[in-house]
């Protein structure tokens, strides 16, 4: 049994930074934060928190020896607020103490008076009112405004999702201590080390190599890791290097819900046009996304909104624009999918409404209009390699729509109060960092004396798999057991300049630099092998299952021998190597390119049955044909699609993000903030890998699978809109996801409402 | 397993702690005593295999004492406030010759009630080989990040102790754990991998404790316990507090403790004394049940199963496995949330509650125990002892109806019980509750006397559900609007008579009024 990290989960024995046994004398911090979402601060009142018991040290943003910024993209978020606040959940102070409850009591005495300004929560208003924090991104292709009056019907309207918490298990959390001569070592929960450890310096005003960050593991990032462990990795940081003592700052699950940014809420305009057989000819969207107060990640998530305007179609005529809307809400964030899945449900929004119109399924408009070969997105590139009707076709046959849809008509017909809805959802997400550059990744490998290898990439373990993935690409490689490798804690002492784990790329950029690397490494040690059985070059040497071979025939040479060898003849035994996509770029300028190494693509049918009475509804089934390219191992990818369908469906149905028109967010905590649960999760979710299909691109021709398998779950969202159709069959229905059960029954029943409003005035 | 014994002092914990390591040879003695201006308590339990005696502040989270004390970090912290399950441990109790486990949440259970019991911690599981049930998360990857494995391992070890092992029980007892990974299939594939392997190995009738160790499902250890435990178990608690005027008066503590945590820990805490003995017993035609009976023991009674035989299906939805273990009829009632699920599904029972202050007893209706938003009709001192209610006739039907957004570990946006007798095709006597409608449960007194005496069908139901309509004052909130729990209750009203008696109400007619 090769899993050694799930062999510690299950037995308790994995760390995350607040399992480490920390330094003597740690202390602890806790955040005061602006209780406003918008207003200036007129004084601040530590005077009682001052003298609090255990009280060590309490930081504003004047004890910031650095800069008081940790804006990534864009330089628009200060650390600690010295004088405007943006948003209820805004760090002002760092309060220390002896212990994490001695923090927060210390912190709850603070004072604050805030002159208020006014609140805006809502992108749009926010557009009316000029606050972009970006100019407007347009991307375009063909003549949208000449190709209207070709189309036989033209639909439009408004699409709408809601914001999505990660609720990664293991909270934001992170542990500073002084290195020697002015330096900060930091144990973070980040999938980026490098961006913390740049945050950091940027603070505390040093230089990147007096900064040390370590990450062994994550209890779950989704994204919501990125970019946002950097604030409380700098306010450990910052108070360790002031006090030069350990300072451990873990959030509460109340404060992470609160203080953290999530998936981006987006409201959206569209308009689509189609001839009379259904083939889409003219798609014109505006998004307009809630970023939140400050940049953070979001002009890169718009970028992927735009990016994916036209999922799985073919359309030759679109005009896309973005807003990057600045509202005072926490700075939203990236999260698995990272602005991809809300262009999509507003395409598929299209075509529903468009279907509906037509009185057509939406099947036939999603299956006539799907990319074939060579078929062009808005942004310039071409689909080369697409297995997109491939999957189409085998769900097909393997499922029988036609079938299915007929079951589900008669068992509508034979229940009242009971109905079933199905839809189809397919889905083709680029895969690379949209940013060009951030498409590298190096890996350092050793092999120590005794033959066992130690590896270190920046690719952060946080339940997806990576560290069994590497070890496989370096096992099969050097044709070992696999046992003999471990990989190590991400570090940026021993990998520098590192991309974060993100984007689903992680195992493709790092998988394809650590092959170089043991590439180097066994040339080298094929050499040493030559040298000591004197064999010529020409002569084949390789090792298989840790023998060495001649030809086809095998020596008595081990693995063990060779390693000893080599280091008795001083055989360099460690190597570093780097990686980078070849071929892709991207002109921002005029928003053509080709930014994708290639895309990850399939089909998925989704039914679900809905309790008309109640509102309340099972998910019955997500039936799926994926394009994993060749796995690198069957049960971790089809854990990431599983596990991302179901994010993809609590998205779209019970995970409901509620902020008050003052920014106040009211679902702050577990009890009314709902995702799904083991009885909530479908319990067939059937995994189809599609046959023989290859990746060049991807580490021994695999895909990548993080992010995509999310968009599968949308499909819920219209699998329960056709139930409702069933129900209420003359009924138009508009309602933005998530179908929470209170928004489904107040539509079923609108005409109840209506009648309570008429009776109370 | 020696590894339990890593003590952590912490100068911030400021306790007196005594450890005894007892093995078979060595016996290790810590002790520390560090200045604390507050009373504390002198508390003996076993975690794992050690004998922990330490004085400490009885409202300390269990979860804290168990990461930060005994430094056993495999228990996590991923909400506190019970909604998770990452902290989940196993209780053991010892009652007569008897241990029982039960899972609880960490976060929610202050130190003080371990007096005299058994704590296990994922460590405490660990073999010097992997458990089946480890084993089986392991070959089908039902953990990915791995901080909410050790819940769900000792969570359905727990399920086994209790013999629960099918795959639905199995569910059952992790319906309190939750995981944003795997989206539950390969969990599921792993239960279901577990049952093939019990259903080789487990023989119900042999020493159960003695099967699962032989199985290699429990360390040897667990053998041993229950005579250790004897050697404890009358140890009473030394007195808790500061001051006992103030001290907060606790039966199961799970929403108390999320709610005032530290109000707790510096006000101070007694327990309600319990008597394991009777706590659900017939006499007279009525049924009784003592108001610390924990959601569990009803849930299991063979007297609710034999009048109430769809109860499971009530019962399961309130709250999670881990909370239904220790939450409290008496609690459920007293903290009179407004939808607490047991206080209205008991309210269609018309029952009777015995309020004890002292040596004297006081009896009212349920009905008439709240007066308005969280205020009842009970005096200081006075603890709600015992609630009883009359045996359902022949002729009765119960339902209970519930809709949150999550059907499960979810708080109701309304829920509302019926209570009727039936004779022909009319309504004889009927009681209906509902809660989320009102600033406290409540009764619907008004739909309930139209109801009695007229024939089950559509048209008495839509009439009943007009007056209903003039009984209830919901307002908005994060549960819902309240025009939305106006119209659910209407439509859970349907829902008892559909689903009690659809023979007699037209679904086409219902569908075409409404």
């Amino acid at each position: 049994m090769s899993r050694y990290d799930l062999i510690q989960h299950v037995r308790g024995e994995s760390y995350f930074v607040d399992d480490f046994i920390s330094p003597e004398g740690t202390l602890y911090a806790s955040i005061f934060f602006s209780p406003k979402a918008h207003g200036k601060i007129k004084s601040l009142n530590i005077d009682e928190a001052k003298i609090s018991n255990g009280i060590k040290a309490i930081f504003t943003s004047a004890d910031i020896p650095g800069e008081n910024q940790i804006g990534g993209i864009i330089p628009d978020e200060e650390l600690l607020v010295n004088d405007e606040v943006n948003y209820i959940g805004q760090p002002i102070a760092i309060v220390v103490a002896e212990t994490p409850l001695l923090a927060k009591q210390a912190r709850d005495k603070i004072k604050i008076d805030i002159s208020e300004l006014p609140v805006i929560t809502d992108p749009r208003e926010s557009f009316k009112k000029g606050n972009l924090i970006i100019p407007p991104q347009i991307f375009s292709l063909g003549d949208v405004d000449n190709a209207w009056k070709n189309c036989d019907l033209i639909v439009s309207g408004k699409a709408e999702t809601s914001g999505q918490e990660h609720l990664y298990l293991e909270t934001q959390s992170a542990l500073a201590f002084p290195t020697e001569g002015g330096g900060i070592k930091i144990y973070s929960s980040t999938q980026g080390p490098t961006v913390v450890q740049r945050t950091v310096a940027k603070v505390l005003g040093i230089s990147m190599n007096k900064v040390e960050v370590d990450t062994l593991r994550l209890g779950g990032g989704f994204g919501g890791k990125e970019d946002q462990a950097n604030a409380w990795a700098a306010m450990a940081a910052l108070a360790s290097f002031k006090l030069k003592k350990p300072v451990k700052l873990v959030l509460s699950r109340q404060e992470d819900i609160k203080l953290t940014g999530k998936r981006h809420p987006y409201s959206s305009d569209y308009k689509i046009g189609l001839d009379k057989n259904g083939k889409i000819i003219a798609y014109e969207v505006a998004f307009y996304q809630n970023a939140g107060a400050s940049a953070d990640l979001s002009p890169a998530i718009l970028d992927r909104t735009l990016f994916h305007s036209t999922n799985s179609y073919y359309i030759p005529n679109v005009k896309a624009t973005g807003y990057c809307c600045k509202t005072n809400l926490p700075p939203n964030t990236a999260f698995r999918g990272f602005g991809g899945p809300q262009a999509m449900f507003v395409i598929e929004t299209a075509i529903y409404k468009a279907a509906e119109k037509m009185g057509i399924d939406p099947l036939i408009i999603q299956e006539k209009n799907l990319l074939n070969e060579g078929d062009e997105f808005p942004y310039g590139q071409k689909i080369k390699n697409s297995n997109l009707r491939r999957c189409w076709n085998e769900l097909d046959e393997k499922y029988h729509l036609a079938r299915i849809k007929n079951s589900i008509e008669d068992y509508n017909k034979a229940n009242k109060f009971l109905k079933k809805g199905i839809a189809v959802m397919p889905v083709c997400f680029g895969i690379s960092f949209t940013n060009t550059f951030m498409n590298q990744a190096s890996a350092l490998v050793h092999i120590y004396s005794d033959g066992s290898i130690g590896i270190t990439t920046a690719a952060i373990e946080m339940g997806q798999g990576i560290n069994e993935k590497l070890r496989k690409v370096a096992a099969n490689i050097f044709s070992i057991d696999i046992n003999k490798i471990k990989i190590e804690a991400s570090n940026t002492t021993r990998i520098a300049n590192a991309s974060p784990t993100a984007a689903s790329s992680s195992a493709d950029l790092n998988g394809k630099a650590l092959e170089i690397a043991c590439h180097s490494l066994r040339d080298r040690l094929t050499s040493s092998i030559r040298q000591d059985l004197k064999i010529e070059n020409n002569i084949a040497v390789h090792i298989k299952d840790e023998i060495v071979y001649i030809i086809d025939k095998p020596t008595k040479l081990k693995w063990e021998d060779i390693i000893k060898s080599a280091f008795m003849k001083r055989v360099n035994l460690s190597s570093q190597s780097q990686y980078a996509t070849p071929e892709i770029s991207f002109n921002k300028k005029i928003s053509k390119g080709y930014p994708f190494a290639y895309y990850s693509m399939g089909t998925s049918i989704i039914e679900i049955t809905l309790d008309c009475l109640r509102g309340i509804y099972k998910i019955d089934s997500v039936k799926v044909v994926h394009d994993f390219g060749k796995t690198l191992d069957k049960i971790i990818d089809k854990g990431q699609a599983e596990g991302a369908i179901v994010q993809g469906l609590g998205w779209m149905t019970i995970e409901d993000i509620v902020y008050n028109d003052q920014g106040k967010l009211l679902t702050d905590s577990l009890s009314t903030y709902k995702i799904p649960d083991i009885n909530f999760s479908p319990d067939n979710i059937d995994i189809n890998f599609l046959e023989n299909s290859v990746n060049p691109m991807g580490i021994f021709n695999s895909k990548a699978i993080g992010e995509p398998p999310l968009i599968y779950g949308i499909g819920v969202y219209f699998a329960l809109m056709n139930a409702m159709k069933a129900f209420r069959p003359k009924k138009i229905f508009n309602i933005s996801a998530p179908l929470t059960p209170e928004k489904i029954l107040l539509s079923l029943y609108s005409n109840y409402t209506d009648h309570l409003t008429s009776i109370n005035g | 397993m020696f590894a339990y014994i890593n003590i952590k002092f912490l100068k911030l914990f400021s306790i007196r702690l005594t450890i005894l390591l007892d093995t078979s040879k060595s016996k290790t003695y810590f002790s520390a005593v560090i200045n604390r201006d507050k009373v504390e308590t002198k508390i003996d339990f076993i975690c794992n295999q050690s004998l922990v005696s330490i004085s400490i502040n009885p409202a300390t989270s269990t979860l804290d004492f168990i990461r930060k004390n005994l430094n056993l970090t495999g228990t996590k912290e991923g909400c506190h406030e019970g909604d998770c399950g990452a902290c989940t441990v196993l209780v053991g109790e010892l009652i007569g010759e008897e241990i029982t486990y039960k899972t609880i949440n960490s976060c929610l259970v202050p130190i003080a009630s371990l007096q005299g019991k058994h704590l296990v911690t994922i460590e405490g599981l660990n073999n010097s080989t992997l458990t089946p049930i480890q084993n089986s998360f392991v070959k089908e990857g039902g953990s990915q990040c791995g901080f909410c494995t050790p819940g769900f391992i000792v969570s359905l070890t727990g399920s086994l102790l209790n013999k629960k092992e099918n795959y639905s029980e199995m569910i059952e007892s992790i319906d309190g754990n939750i995981c944003r990974c795997t989206g539950y299939s390969s969990i599921k594939n792993s239960i279901k991998n577990i049952e093939s392997n019990l259903h080789k190995t487990l023989n119900v009738d042999d020493n159960y404790l003695r099967t699962l160790v032989e199985n290699n499902f429990l360390p040897e250890y667990f053998l041993e316990i229950p005579k250790r435990l004897k050697k404890i178990i009358d140890i009473k608690p030394s007195s808790t507090t500061i001051s006992s005027e103030k001290a907060y008066l606790i039966a199961g503590g799970t929403d108390i403790f999320l709610q005032k945590e530290n109000e707790i820990l510096e006000a101070g805490l007694n327990f309600i004394e319990h008597d394991q003995q009777q706590k659900i017993w017939e006499d007279n035609n009525y049924i009784f049940v003592k108001a610390y009976t924990t959601v569990n023991e009803i849930q299991d009674s063979l007297i609710f199963k034999k009048y109430f035989p769809e109860i499971n299906s009530y019962f399961n939805i309130f709250g999670s496995h881990q909370i239904r273990n220790k939450a409290t009829l008496g609690g459920n009632i007293v903290n009179a949330s407004p939808i607490g699920d047991m206080t209205v599904f008991f309210l269609s029972l018309n029952p009777t509650i015995r309020l004890k202050n002292g040596k004297s007893f006081r009896e009212i209706l349920l009905k008439n125990f709240f007066k308005s938003y969280k205020t009842l009709n009970k005096e200081k001192d006075e603890i709600l002892d015992l609630l009883y209610f009359p045996i359902p006739s022949k002729n009765s039907y119960t339902n209970f109806e519930k809709v949150s957004r999550r059907k499960h570990l979810d708080i109701a946006s309304v829920n509302t019980a019926v209570h009727l007798v039936k004779e022909n095709k009319f309504i004889n006597n009927i009681s209906v509750s509902a809660g989320g409608v009102a600033p406290y449960p409540l009764l619907l007194i008004k739909t309930s006397d139209f109801l009695i005496g007229n024939e089950i069908n559509c048209k008495t139901i839509l009439e009943a559900v007009k007056i209903a309509q003039t009984e209830i004052a919901p307002i908005s909130d994060v549960r819902g609007s309240k025009e939305y729990k106006s119209l659910l209750l209407r439509q859970l009203l349907f829902a008892h008579f559909l689903k009690l008696f659809p023979e007699q109400i037209n679904e086409e007619e219902l569908y075409e009024q409404i």
